[in-house]
């Protein structure tokens, strides 16, 4: 349904280059996963995806520029889940999953709108919460309303940052359980940053390796997770074991240099 | 759910009656209160009078106090308790900060030079009787330029606008200063008096522009609301909502200021409304902006009414400055709904 195709992608910060000609293509119904040490322009990457920032180069949204598409326009098609949300207002769930609905609305919220963001928050089981003030919620619990909220927005684009930061291992687990199955449901396609190859080679369908902000290596998940990109990506020696038909990386040491 | 949430917006929408109700309440009791009686049924009557000429009746007596003397120091109480509530509500919004009110911006301090500068020096740009309130006005829009400039050279985000609005405020303050001190005894206690706030200087003509300003500013910013809403979540969602940041940002805070200069010049700096009206209206019914900015302005409309209104008995005849009352009535409210609240608000 959707493809976004990244090509010559430069962004930097004050002349430091963090983005450096990078290309890339993601396809529909599948999850991206972005890995790479830190620094490397995972969250760049996302936020240029978004339009947060402003890159030079193109993203192609099914062969459209971004650049010639409306800020409400691409909010309609992409979702972000921000690695961590300060809501100091207090917003109760309910309304901070409603929000996602802005770029469709204009002020009224319409019947339709209470439906699907109650529609959303059953499916994260989230509806016993609904009420409650998003502020008091666990690490977890708020992690689980940020995709909501970017849920209820019906991207076809679901771009996460590090959506398991935080999280312990059920809710890391969870967590990409849901993202994982809602792509294969609703056919979109996810791009999100990890940090743990583990839970990449679970999840994701695809990887990019970033490393100084270019792509070091992008295809199947299985073929990228090798012990001698992981040396040469993250300085990092480390095994990686063929478990339940799925690469496991059980890190040795860190090399020096 | 979906019903759960329906009820939620019910009863903001019966906060905001009961609020209503309190200040046509308040507003009629307020107008009977001075030397000459009259009851309040009679304030009613003379007022509706006005607009249905054969249902209602007046004398020419209760005309005069209604109409000539009292109804638009309390109508001033009102409009202005209006936009200062609504303004500071916006203020905290788009600065993200418990503290922030249209006086952090320094609008205050400037507005309260403008006026020192034309009670002590004679210097203005409106000549005549609008030449202080011309001034403070004028000074009051300089402070908010200035601190967009100053916020606009670092990008537009709530730390550089609070920084340069604090800086703004002392240059304004200690130029305040130069000038009480080159002062005399008499121009001083004018500009001291005018920097208290006071009700007494309202007319009908004040009361007129400051509800053209707020007719055309306020409907703008609640149509707008859902972008403050999504710029409490962060810069970044807002961004990814399709929100454009930087210029939500401008617009509110220009019309904001517009709203604070338009009442200050007439009033002098009424403080504490702009602060606590927010705060008190976000503990009642939250802070989704759709509901929070009409909110608090009938909170503030309610507490500068109610502040005016004890501020012309608490020692009648002698009537004090509003803008000592207002931190009186305002501050054990405040307390009191600060203690005992159960949820965290900020």
């Amino acid at each position: 349904m959707v493809n976004i195709t990244i090509k010559g992608l430069r962004f930097g910060y004050n002349g430091s280059r963090i983005l450096d000609d990078l290309d890339l293509l993601i396809e529909d119904s599948e999850v991206l996963g972005l890995v790479g040490p830190n620094g490397s322009g995972k969250t760049t990457l996302i936020k240029c995806i978004d339009r947060i920032l402003k890159p030079k180069g193109s993203i192609l949204l099914d062969g459209k520029d971004l650049e010639g598409i409306g800020r409400k326009e691409i909010a309609r098609r992409l979702g972000y889940v921000p690695q961590s949300s300060a809501t100091p207002l207090a917003t109760t769930v309910f309304d901070t999953v409603l929000m996602g609905r802005r770029p469709h609305i204009r002020w009224r919220v319409s019947d339709d709108d209470i439906e699907k963001v109650s529609d959303t928050l059953e499916q994260l089981d989230l509806q016993d919460l609904a009420m409650r003030d998003f502020s008091q919620l666990s690490g977890g619990q708020k992690q689980k309303v940020l995709i909501a909220r970017a849920l209820s927005q019906e991207p076809s684009v679901l771009l996460l940052d590090e959506p398991t930061s935080n999280l312990d291992m059920r809710h890391q687990l969870e967590v990409l359980e849901i993202i994982t199955t809602l792509v294969k449901e609703k056919k979109i396609s996810a791009v999100m940053a990890l940090h743990d190859l583990n839970l990449a080679a679970m999840f994701a369908d695809k990887l990019a390796i970033l490393k100084d902000g270019k792509i070091y290596a992008a295809g199947e998940t299985a073929d990228l997770l090798t012990a001698e990109n992981i040396r040469e990506v993250y300085g990092v020696e480390a095994m990686v074991i063929d478990i339940l038909g799925r690469p496991c990386i059980v890190p040795i040491r860190s090399l020096q240099g | 759910m979906g019903e759960q949430y329906r009820q939620y917006t019910g009863r903001k929408v019966l906060f905001f009656l009961v609020l209503m109700l309190g200040i046509a309440l308040l507003a009629g009791v307020a107008v009977t209160l001075g030397s000459a009686d009259i009851r309040i049924l009679d304030v009613y009557s003379t007022i509706l009078a006005r607009f249905f000429p054969g249902r209602f009746h007046s004398t020419a007596f209760t005309d005069m106090i209604v109409w000539d003397l009292r109804l638009h120091r309390v109508l001033m109480s009102i409009v202005a308790g209006m936009g200062l509530g609504a303004a500071g509500a916006v203020m905290q919004g788009i600065l993200k900060n418990p503290l922030a009110s249209p006086f952090t911006l320094g609008i205050s301090s400037a507005a309260s030079f403008g006026a020192a500068l034309a009670i002590i020096l004679g210097a203005g740009i409106v000549a005549g009787s609008w030449l202080v309130i011309g001034n403070a006005f004028i000074f009051a829009l300089l402070s908010a330029f200035a601190v967009y400039g100053l916020a606009k050279y670092k990008g537009i985000s709530s730390e550089t606008m609070i920084l340069a609005g604090i800086a703004i405020m002392y240059l304004f303050s200690a130029l305040t200063s130069l000038l009480q001190y080159a002062g005399k005894t008499e121009q001083v206690h004018e500009v001291v008096f005018w920097m208290m706030g006071s009700l007494g200087r309202s007319s009908w003509e004040n009361v007129g522009m400051v509800i053209t300003i707020l007719v055309l500013c306020l409907p703008y910013l609640v149509i707008k609301s859902w972008d403050l809403n999504a710029l409490g979540a962060g810069d970044e969602t807002a961004q990814s909502l399709g929100v454009n940041v930087e210029r939500t940002r401008v617009i509110y805070m220009m019309l904001s200021s517009l709203i604070t200069a338009s009442i200050i010049c007439f009033t002098g700096t009424i403080g504490f409304i702009d602060l606590v009206a927010p705060h008190i209206t976000r503990m009642a019914i939250g802070a989704d902006h759709r509901f929070l900015l009409p909110g608090s302005a009938l909170v503030g409309a309610l507490l500068l009414l109610g502040a005016d209104t004890l501020a012309r008995t608490f020692l009648a005849p002698v009537i004090l400055p509003v803008g000592i009352m207002t931190s009186f009535l305002g501050v054990p409210f405040f307390v009191y709904l600060f203690l005992r609240r159960r949820r965290t608000f900020w």
